[in-house]
């Protein structure tokens, strides 16, 4: 039984691919309609949080094994961290607070719904049936050769960028 | 797997993103659709990578996770800055330049 189970998967790997992906995006999807929606600010940083995390799976999915790992690292370990921080060092009220949307949000939906039509359609006209190649794992090796030898300035233009942020933040936050 | 499915779903993440920055009135608030649309770029990015064998959309991708964390650590101490002056980080409130 387990193994014409394994055959009909290794058969269909696709299959269990696309599965996989409609699960992943119904989360991703989902959880950013929850962080745009919702009036209670610590609920929306953890939607946040299923939507970065969906994001890192999507990463693995199509194989890029190290930004779906640093992904989990930087943006739910970090940056979610760092959110729930500034909410309760704002005084952010706990619980439902109707004012954190604004009274004419419908406006933001007329600017955001033609830009998904626009997108989606430039999108399919352009890309229409364009087939990922499957089994096709880039591994770490080939992202740590790529950093240290052809973006290696950018790479140590993002340090200098990391270290004029953390002296700028602490400047800004600190008590006077 | 289609490539389309990916640069799909960072469409619509971009858009929800965007409606998000649009529609909130909190600084916080808007600072997490910002994160919105920023995974939904590193969405495409890695998807091209993906499709070219090209490395270089994973090494970008990483590049705008760093660059995205950089800007939360700025936006945030802005926001507390804006805390600090009025006693409430409300968007709207911030009109003293208006007419």
């Amino acid at each position: 039984m387990s193994a014409t189970f394994a055959a009909v998967f290794a058969a269909d790997l696709d299959v269990a691919q696309n599965v996989f992906f409609a699960m992943l995006a119904l989360a991703t999807i989902v959880g950013a309609i929850g962080v745009v929606t919702t009036t209670n600010v610590v609920h929306a940083a953890l939607w946040l949080v299923v939507v970065l995390s969906s994001v890192g799976a999507n990463f693995l999915l199509m194989g890029a094994e190290f930004v779906g790992v640093t992904q989990i690292l930087v943006y739910v370990g970090a940056i979610v961290v760092l959110f729930l921080f500034g909410t309760m060092l704002t005084r952010a009220p706990i619980g439902k607070d109707p004012t954190v949307t604004n009274r004419s949000w419908y406006l933001g939906l007329v600017v955001a719904v033609p830009l998904l039509a626009i997108l989606s359609y430039v999108l399919i006209d352009a890309f229409d049936d364009t087939e990922l190649p499957s089994d096709n794992v880039q591994r770490t090796a080939e992202v740590s050769d790529s950093i240290f030898g052809q973006y290696l300035m950018p790479f140590e233009a993002i340090g200098l960028l990391l270290t004029a942020t953390l002296i700028g933040a602490i400047v800004l936050a600190r008590k006077e | 797997m289609l490539l389309n499915q990916f640069l799909l779903l960072g469409a619509i993440l971009f858009s929800i993103g965007v409606y998000g920055v649009l529609a909130r009135r909190n600084g916080v608030l808007v600072l997490l659709s910002i994160e919105l649309i920023l995974n939904a770029v590193n969405i495409n990015l890695v998807a091209f990578g993906t499709y070219t064998g090209s490395i270089s959309g994973q090494v970008f991708a990483l590049f705008v996770i760093a660059i995205a964390a950089a800007e939360v650590g700025v936006g945030l101490a802005i926001v507390l800055m804006i805390y600090r002056n009025r006693q409430s980080i409300d968007l709207d409130e911030l009109s003293s330049m208006k007419g």
